[in-house]
């Protein structure tokens, strides 16, 4: 006996709460590796990166609509179609914003900071004045509803299910992106030596660009995963904004696998604690906790061994 | 004012000058031409300017960018809030709740007895020390954990906003112990001196006044010591500092607590003057507003920083109320205008449009333009590629 509970039941709160903490993890996996692309790779701190988010989810609720009145047939896939046309927004608007903004501030990492927050207010109020004030839903597919019972005390929701494969996809395919192609190479290249990345023929500024494009594009992504687990308003991206870059930092920036393991440790404290207290009380301490090991080791969990 | 004075000894008499009509507008000025209402809306601007003058220290002078600034605005709000809802919260004025003489919202919440951290703010004279030291024991602890590490920049940013955000779903998590999300709200005396009415508000007006300039007059001290000078240095070289012999740690901590102290004093004079406490006035949102206020007045300039507290407030109360829209819009567009356009705010701008044209009235030479905020980019070393003569005599 632990507690009130038998073992048996214990586990299975474990097993549930680790389950919740898993949808979690995808969220801040899909959101911090955009942001670790951003930021770690390019040092630009973009405060506005939730608001790419809510663009994504956005994108994917108005084709939802415009699926089940035009074309209702396509309703069970139309989630796929969704997601690359998030994709496409987000990037685009990442590209926009680095053309007319962070490119002039590439040395002032502060200033991004509050530029890409005054950005995140107008998107904000955009996005408010657009499609109102309210918080909007996506219909799911008849095939992602309903859960797959494990055990008699344990379920699993599908759609969290699609989400976590819909992660690891992902995560998957920017590890390939940035290790094992050319472009990915250019990228890491210029992070490392950008002046002597141009010297060797490397155009610096189109890396830059979609580099930005890219990260924002993955944040489109998440938005549009995002729709399957929770409603999306105007000022959602904000509430995940800094645990996402808490997440970044404690993995160590310039590291990928790093912000994956602090995604999963931070989300993981969190969702198991919150049976134990209350969610507000179990936030604070996951919180305390990471900054508290950033304060002892504030390069992060992971680091590259660089001489410095 | 001579005109004659040497070209040593003017700054010092501009800053007087400035701090005269600061002074002349905020002593007489504001009260003489304002009616009640607006003179104590401008007092609660004015609890922003503590702020702000702060940051102008430790951001504009020493490159620190604290995101964090309402956790200390909030602290030194709520310690002297506590004490005002403990005076409010008598035997007699709460006779009707279950456990009478605690805070109502402890009541609410079941609470039956006053935790033993509010047992001090009883005294008064407790609450006023509390104000200025917890926070900035608080920012002490901040600061020797990230500088002495030398971190820095970003991170230090990123990780006081996180701090900022842990203390507002802290508060409003313990709802029983804190006020939760209303906030400690219904403050009605001090000392027994009724702070709602009209007289009390027109006083209180003056003593935060009073207090601003008190800070003021501080900020120039330090900007224009050696330690201010030194912040400058480690903003922009931060290793040669180091080089130098000094503790580049220390003077950042100094510089971190001083503007936590400030800003401590603005928010128990907030707490004073709007009658309640709440965490809307902590978190992550309202801390880089406070860093906005500084940078649309100019980082570099304490004056400017007032100025710009003063006018952004004033224009959010202004737009926010007929058009809600557009003051979001233009909030957004003030972030990237004083990033992209003007670094160094209206400060910059009066030193290099309104300050020639003056000098040329005068018959002055111009004065120098001031340095821009960022650092120029850095040119690449050269390099000469000569043949070396022992190898040209070689061939």
């Amino acid at each position: 006996m632990i507690g009130d509970y038998t073992y048996d039941q214990f586990f299975s709160i474990l097993a549930m709460q680790g389950f919740a903490g898993l949808s979690l993890f995808s969220v801040f996996v899909l959101m911090a590796l955009g942001l670790a692309i951003i930021f770690g790779q390019m040092g630009v701190i973009n405060m506005a990166h939730g608001e790419f988010m809510i663009l994504g989810a956005y994108t994917t609720w108005g084709v939802s609509l415009f699926v089940t009145s035009f074309a209702p047939a396509l309703f069970p896939v139309y989630f796929f179609i969704a997601m690359a046309l998030a994709f496409c927004a987000s990037f685009t608007l990442g590209v926009l914003v680095e053309w007319s903004m962070i490119r002039h501030l590439y040395r002032r990492p502060l200033d991004t900071l509050l530029a890409t927050w005054g950005l995140s207010l107008i998107l904000q109020q955009l996005y408010r004045t657009v499609f109102g004030a309210r918080e909007v839903g996506v219909t799911l597919p008849d095939w992602m509803m309903g859960s797959l019972p494990l055990t008699d005390i344990i379920e699993v929701p599908i759609n969290g299910l699609f989400v976590m494969g819909l992660t690891t996809l992902i995560a998957t395919s920017v590890f390939l992106l940035m290790f094992k192609s050319r472009w990915g190479k250019q990228v890491r290249a210029v992070t490392q030596n950008r002046v002597m990345a141009g010297a060797v023929g490397i155009d610096t500024k189109r890396v830059d660009r979609l580099t930005f494009g890219l990260g924002c594009g993955i944040a489109g992504v998440a938005g549009s995963a995002f729709t399957m687990i929770g409603s999306t308003g105007p000022t959602s991206g904000q509430l995940y904004i800094v645990d996402t870059f808490l997440v970044v930092v404690f993995g160590g920036a310039a590291s990928l696998l790093g912000t994956i393991a602090s995604a999963f440790a931070i989300s993981q404290a969190q969702s198991t604690m919150e049976f134990f207290l209350s969610g507000s009380m179990a936030k604070v301490l996951t919180l305390l906790t990471v900054v508290g090991i950033l304060m002892l080791r504030p390069q992060g969990l992971f680091t590259l061994k660089i001489r410095r | 004012m001579s005109l004659a004075t040497s070209a040593s000894k003017r700054p010092i008499n501009k800053d007087l000058l400035a701090f005269a009509v600061i002074a002349a507008l905020l002593l007489l000025v504001l009260p003489l031409t304002l009616d009640l209402f607006r003179l104590n809306l401008v007092g609660k601007y004015l609890t922003y300017a503590f702020v702000a003058v702060g940051l102008v220290l430790c951001w504009g002078l020493g490159g620190i960018l604290s995101l964090g600034q309402g956790i200390f605005f909030g602290l030194g709000g709520y310690c002297m809030a506590m004490f005002l809802k403990l005076e409010a919260s008598s035997p007699e004025n709460t006779a009707i709740q279950s456990t009478p003489g605690i805070p109502d919202f402890m009541d609410w919440n079941q609470v039956t007895e006053l935790p033993w951290w509010w047992v001090p703010f009883q005294s008064f004279p407790v609450a006023i020390l509390a104000i200025i030291v917890v926070p900035t024991v608080f920012a002490y602890i901040i600061g020797a954990a990230m500088f002495k590490r030398r971190v820095g920049g970003v991170y230090f940013a990123i990780i006081t906003q996180a701090i900022a955000a842990i203390l507002t779903i802290l508060i409003v998590g313990q709802q029983g112990y804190t006020g939760g999300i209303n906030g400690m709200t219904d403050l009605r005396t001090l000392l027994g001196w009724d702070i709602r009415t009209d007289s009390a508000k027109f006083i209180l007006y003056f003593v935060n006044a009073a207090l601003l300039l008190g800070v003021i007059l501080i900020a120039l001290y330090v900007k224009g010591s050696k330690a201010g000078r030194l912040l400058i240095a480690m903003r922009d070289k931060e290793d040669r500092v180091r080089f130098s012999g000094y503790d580049v740690a220390n003077f950042k901590i100094f510089v971190f607590c001083l503007a936590a102290a400030f800003s401590a004093i603005g928010g128990a004079m907030f707490a004073l003057q709007v009658g309640f406490m709440s965490p809307s006035f902590v978190g992550i949102v309202p801390s880089i507003e406070m860093v906005i206020f500084c940078a649309v007045g100019g980082r570099l300039s304490i004056f400017g920083a007032v100025y710009g507290a003063l006018l952004v407030n004033w224009a959010k109360t202004t737009f926010s109320e007929s058009f809600p829209e557009l003051w979001l819009f233009a909030m957004g567009g003030l972030f990237i205008a004083v990033v992209m356009a003007f670094p160094n705010g209206l400060a910059g701008i009066w030193k290099s449009y309104v300050e020639p044209i003056w000098a040329r009235l005068r018959e002055r030479p111009r004065p120098a333009p001031t340095t821009p905020v960022t650092a120029p980019p850095v040119p690449l070393p050269v390099a000469s590629i000569a043949p070396i003569p022992s190898q040209a005599a070689a061939e």
